[in-house]
């Protein structure tokens, strides 16, 4: 086996960019493993960890490094070369001309266009907190998607926010929308007259989802990120999102979605919410029921918290989940439900589901009350993976982006006789991938007869650049069952494992 | 709240949102389809790529 790699001193390109060229690369003749990544700290030692870059060669954040292992150093060498040779085409613009000046700097940005007023910035973790302290300085709301940001520098960029009365969504804020504007992973909404508050993205996106495609609307999506309500924080960005939401015309009801704060953190934002003229509806997800003031309403569930906005009115009413379950005849040897979730909130909002249906679960990304997944136990529990943790993307995007990290876990999944059910969400919208159901369903085309059923939820709306009905019909044809909410997959997924375990 | 006592971020709701973007390319597409105005950073680590200076520069402003 041979390693090559090859450095670009002060070469920058984003993430995506990056992994289209991997994958390229990736797939050369002979080429066992590629990595193309900026030399960050964190990405120098996932480099040096793979064995793809020893300890003696030093890279900086400003290099691009190249780096392949092979069958034979002829491939590594030719594989390198058609990469550099990608590597120096003309960068093409996001609106796909070449030609347009463009700044170098948030303070050139804003020099020529002294209208912005929001910062949306997605560099790698070891340099956002430095552009989003440049944004802050010069007067800017900040939106972070980047994550591995120190709890430290969120602390002190919020702070700063909350001095200059600027809004600091995030860091690892997936998304948000602001008067319209799909910032990150958004959805296209209907607009209307529910303001959100999300510390979490895919909760965020599947109560936006589930109102619009009822027939309701988004008047703004704030996102605060998923630590703004830990002790070390104290949901500095919420407290702030419930004031500009009191004083926001356009909003009649809002939705707090977050994990379960810290409970000195949950007493001070129940409190504001107290103080409120407006109702609100809380989904803690994964809490206990919380005591709350009487404009506010709690739900456990993301469904449920999307019903309580509006109105009482029922999300997919018509589906019948015994009816479905019954497609399924039992096979006593199966009995175990294996989730697979793009979508971190859709995987905590399944623990409650299955929990409270009886089931015994565990998860890499467990709520309070259920266990943390051992892989080293041989384990009849259920297993609800959240793929877009920590352990599954560093150095690689998230599988909303890059569905591939999903397909090594699925194909297994589909050949263990233990499992009843697959459990599978996909996540449309701006930033996400192009079409994650071609993606999956070639994946399940080779499965065998016996294969474990496979349920599904399809988060986005009809408006969505992957246009919902388009994906679900896909799925469906390769026999996936479709549910229209994950909460209503989750019921599916329990029901069929329940039959089967009879 | 009488609106001359609005703090910028309840003003942002109200207003107009105008974006940089700083990092990946593909945002700026998605937000010129909603028809929201964008200017994109070329953006590469400042600092000669290490983290820490950058921050500190950040700090002092440069």
């Amino acid at each position: 086996m041979v390693v090559l790699h090859e450095i670009r001193k002060g070469f920058y390109l984003d993430s995506v960019a990056l992994m289209r060229l991997s994958r390229e690369v990736a797939a050369a003749p002979g080429i066992v493993e590629a990595a193309l990544m900026m030399g960050t700290p964190s990405n120098a030692a996932i480099m040096r960890n793979a064995g793809l870059l020893d300890e003696g060669t030093e890279v900086r954040g400003n290099d691009l490094v190249l780096a392949v292992k092979a069958e034979t150093e002829a491939a590594a060498r030719a594989a390198l070369d058609d990469a550099i040779r990608a590597l120096d085409k003309p960068k093409a613009q996001g609106d796909g001309s070449t030609a347009a000046w463009r700044p170098h700097s948030i303070a050139a940005a804003v020099k020529a266009h002294p209208d912005i007023n929001l910062a949306l910035i997605s560099v790698p973790g070891d340099f956002a907190a430095a552009e989003a302290r440049k944004a802050l300085n010069r007067g800017l709301h900040v939106l972070m998607f980047s994550d591995n940001v120190s709890i430290a520098d969120e602390l002190s960029l919020k702070q700063q926010a909350r001095e200059a009365g600027l809004l600091m969504m995030g860091p690892d804020c997936g998304t948000a929308v602001i008067g319209g504007a799909p910032l990150a992973f958004a959805n296209k909404l209907q607009r209307g007259r529910i303001g959100i508050i999300g510390a979490s993205g895919t909760g965020t996106q599947e109560i936006s989802c589930l109102i619009s495609e009822a027939g309701q609307g988004i008047s703004h999506a704030i996102g605060v990120g998923g630590r703004d309500l830990k002790k070390e924080i104290g949901g500095i960005t919420t407290l702030m999102a419930i004031d500009a939401f009191d004083s926001d015309p356009e909003t009649d009801h809002v939705v707090l979605i977050s994990k379960p704060p810290h409970p000195d953190v949950a007493k001070t934002v129940i409190e504001r919410i107290g103080r409120s003229k407006k109702p609100y509806t809380v989904c803690f997800i994964g809490a206990e029921e919380t005591k709350l003031p009487p404009n506010a309403r709690f739900s456990a569930t993301l469904k449920g918290a999307a019903e309580l906005a509006l109105g009482g009115q029922a999300i997919g009413a018509g589906f019948d989940v015994a009816g479905q379950a019954s497609r399924f005849p039992g096979r006593k040897w199966q009995s175990r439900i294996e989730g697979l979730f793009a979508g971190g909130t859709l995987c905590a909002e399944a623990q409650v589901i299955l929990a409270a249906s009886g089931r015994k679960v565990v998860s890499n990304a467990a709520i309070p009350g259920v266990p943390k997944l051992d892989g080293t136990k041989d384990d009849q529990r259920d297993r609800l993976i959240d793929l877009g943790d920590d352990e599954y993307t560093r150095g690689r995007p998230h599988p909303m982006i890059d569905p591939s990290v999903r397909d090594d876990a699925l194909r297994s999944a589909l050949g263990n006789s233990d499992i009843a059910v697959v459990l599978l969400d996909l996540v449309l919208g701006y930033g996400a991938h192009a079409d994650p159901a071609t993606h999956l369903t070639e994946i399940v085309a080779s499965r065998g007869k016996n294969a474990p059923a496979l349920v599904a939820s399809v988060v986005g709306t009809e408006s969505d650049p992957q246009t919902r009905s388009a994906q679900v019909r896909k799925l469906e044809q390769a026999g996936i069952i479709v549910a229209p909410s994950n909460a209503q997959a989750c019921e599916l997924a329990a029901a069929i494992a329940n039959s089967a375990a009879r | 709240m009488p609106d001359q006592e609005k703090q910028p971020y309840q003003s942002l709701l109200t207003g107009k949102v105008k974006v940089v973007n700083v990092g990946l390319e593909g945002f700026v597409k998605d937000l010129r389809d909603c028809d929201i105005e964008v200017v994109h950073v070329d953006w590469a680590p400042s600092a000669g790529g290490d983290p820490q200076m950058a921050a500190l520069l950040a700090k002092l402003g440069v």
